[in-house]
């Protein structure tokens, strides 16, 4: 029988698995950050309980750090004591557990789904869990990677495993090339607008077809990073040569000969000829669009040559209604022009797009040109690594001398816990992957967009078509 | 894990599709370590005027009638976004113990059950006219019953929705989840073995 990769996966985690019962699935890799897990490590104490495979266990501090550093160093008095509680908790919990912990002043630190492919620690054939919905990004990878909760995060801890029923499959096939600056981040909010926020719910989904083979491994990240806007309980993408080129001589990644043994076994990873799939759709990208979000859920997305729709022309009424106060929040009027919109903040950053291409694209918006008046612009690259880099190839003074600030890495004002924030009001194109209401910060609005579009619009304070720019 | 056997309540409606959970529990309230504290937190964005105190006389939640609400009536793709588990436990200690809506986000609807809130999926036309009945009926009741996984309305009409059995039993009988894994220790141990012949290099992180 030919197998999907998503099976092939599953099937290999299958501790127990009986009628009536939910199965028992092993997890190979389990990333933790300080914002969910607190409460995990309490109540394993609690029990009495101890963390089963600290050696499969990684941690690291994003949510709450501070992205501004005090003579190159980051310290605690840089955010407000509830921050600083959740970071000084996790550190005392990775010491008490025998965790390695990538604490905010390791070369090491980003984003926990930054930092995962980044290091190695993300492999194909992997279950990977992180109580943080985004893991999905490491799917990217060619592994089942999800977000849980975190009563499952202390499951996890105190098992190595988790209690599951078995997700349903989901092949969406995305064919056709991209035009020059139209990138995985127009992908993924296309497929979204055009499949709606729900699409994937119950579903693992595989991104096929030639437009995802001629990704990069960045951008496939991008791309399985938005599944879960899309509902999906993963996303994932079949390993290749792009994906073992990748990987090699990674941290954390097997070396040697021992390398060369697992790129065997991730061969026969990718889904059989005829694999079966419970749901499957198709899309084509030929011609696509720079995409900018409208409204308040990834969903709500037109061409950037658009129009802010008329929620007039909607005929179902519960859409309608969304609409209209999806507008109402955003400030926007109907039938106004997408290019016609003004920004007063730009943000560079988060598990979306914040990786060294990320920064690169954007960096060629912003060459020789001068943020325009009023407008704030950061770049919060996804980890210490990425900025390091960028620093070598030059990118931070691009950035730097167009009036950008050039940050630490975290998770920044794509959550706003760490006191990167819109104010009421404000208005936000940003490369993140979240334009729910109050998302980064109470009463701001935010435009989702990829990350050339985002450093063109801090250039011209308003959105522009980046193909004639 | 807290048991659910049965419950007759209060509805209170939220009558919007693909409610996230950062509307459920803004960011701003999961800068804890603490597992309690958050009923506050429930809709804050939407629930208060700008102080996060003064409640805001226009959101559904605060209209009197709605008061004591034990079941929670939502639209589509209800729990959306993130996995915090913050968004349940502002549900649960808020005074909810059900939620009924068309459909809910896949890590929302896990959270759920580890809570003690029954997640309860039904047609969305079937939601649709609930919403209408309880916008029409003052101290509009329901009562929900897991063992025979039904949901009655005052006048009688009984609609049936759909669980794992598995989860049923581990909800009704109250499941300590982490102690039933563990009680299979000896096959997690065997599973170990094997993975490390099969593939070795997941083991070398150390
Ligand atoms: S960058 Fe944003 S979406 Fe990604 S893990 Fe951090 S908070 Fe979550």
């Amino acid at each position: 029988m030919p197998k999907s990769m998503f099976e092939k996966i599953w099937e290999a985690h299958v501790v127990r698995d009986v009628p009536g019962e939910s199965t028992i699935l092993y997890i190979d890799r389990h990333l933790v950050h300080e914002a969910t897990s607190p409460q995990a490590f309490a109540g394993l104490k609690a029990a009495g309980r101890k963390v089963r495979r600290p050696d499969a266990t990684i941690a690291v501090l994003d949510h709450n750090v501070p992205t501004l550093q005090v003579r190159g160093r980051r310290v605690l008095e840089l955010v407000d004591q509830a921050s600083a509680l959740c970071i000084t908790t996790m550190e005392q919990h990775a010491r008490e557990f025998g965790i390695t912990l990538f604490d905010m002043n390791d070369e090491r630190q980003g984003i926990v789904h930054i930092i995962g492919p980044e290091q190695g620690l993300t492999l194909p054939g992997m279950t990977i869990v992180c109580g943080d919905s985004h893991t999905s990004t490491h799917g990217a990878v060619g592994a089942l990677a999800f977000g849980i909760g975190t009563s499952e995060i202390e499951h996890v801890l105190a098992t190595q495993c988790l209690l599951q029923k078995k997700p349903r499959s989901m092949n969406i096939r995305i064919e056709g090339s991209l035009g020059p600056g139209i990138t995985a981040k127009d992908i993924a909010l296309y497929m979204i607008g055009r499949l709606g926020t729900g699409v994937g719910t119950g579903h693992v989904v595989e991104f096929s077809g030639s437009a995802v083979r001629s990704l990069s491994m960045e951008g496939r990240m991008t791309l399985c990073n938005m599944a879960i806007e899309a509902g999906a309980r993963a996303g994932m993408v079949a390993p290749d040569e792009t994906t073992f080129a990748y990987l090699k001589g990674r941290p954390f990644a097997p070396k040697g000969a021992l390398f060369e043994k697992a790129v065997e076994a991730w061969k026969q990873l990718p889904s059989d000829p005829g694999a079966h799939f419970d749901t499957v759709h198709e899309i084509s990208i030929d011609g696509l669009a720079p995409q900018v979000t409208w409204g308040t859920n990834p969903g709500m997305v037109v061409d950037v040559t658009g129009r802010v729709p008329d929620p007039a022309d909607e005929s179902d009424p519960q859409k309608r209604r969304a609409y209209e106060r999806a507008l109402e929040y955003m400030g926007l009027e109907p039938g106004q022009k997408i290019t016609d919109i003004r920004v007063d903040t730009v943000f560079i950053g988060s598990c979306t797009n914040s990786r060294l291409e990320d920064l690169r694209l954007a960096a060629q918006m912003v060459k020789g040109r001068h943020v325009a008046p009023g407008v704030r612009a950061l770049v919060v690259p996804g980890s210490m690594q990425v900025r390091r880099m960028a620093e070598e190839e030059g990118l931070a003074d691009i950035f730097r001398e167009a009036g950008f600030e050039w940050r630490a890495s975290g998770c920044s004002m794509c959550i706003a816990m760490n006191g990167d924030r819109l104010s009421e009001g404000e208005r936000c194109a940003s490369t993140s992957n979240r334009n729910f209401e109050g998302r980064q910060g109470k009463g701001g609005r935010t435009h989702l967009v990829s990350p050339p579009m985002a450093a063109a619009a801090a250039i011209a304070g308003h959105f522009v078509d980046i193909r004639d720019f | 894990m807290e048991p659910f056997t049965r419950l007759k309540g209060l509805v209170a409606p939220l009558n919007r599709t693909n409610v996230n959970t950062d509307e459920i529990t803004p960011a701003r309230f999961l800068k804890t370590i603490s597992r309690t504290g958050f009923a506050q937190a429930l809709f804050a964005n939407w629930r208060y005027l700008g102080d996060d105190q003064t409640p805001n006389p226009d959101f559904v939640l605060n209209q009197p009638r709605y008061q004591g609400a034990t079941i929670l009536l939502a639209g589509d793709n209800f729990g959306c976004g993130s996995s915090r588990e913050h968004a349940p436990w502002a549900i649960r200690e808020y005074g909810f113990r059900c939620v009924i809506a068309p459909s809910f986000a896949d890590i929302f609807y896990n959270n759920c059950f580890n809570n003690g809130i029954l997640p309860v999926t039904l047609p969305e036309p079937t939601v649709l006219e609930l919403f209408k009945e309880v916008e029409a009926t003052e101290g509009y009741t329901l009562e929900v019953d897991l063992e025979a996984q039904t949901v009655t309305t005052p006048d009688g009409r009984v609609f049936q929705f759909p669980i794992d059995a598995f989860r049923k039993q581990a909800m009704l009988q109250g499941l300590d989840n982490i102690g039933w894994t563990l009680s299979h220790l000896d096959e997690i141990r065997a599973f170990e073995e094997r993975r490390q012949q099969e593939a070795p290099w997941v083991f070398s992180l150390k």
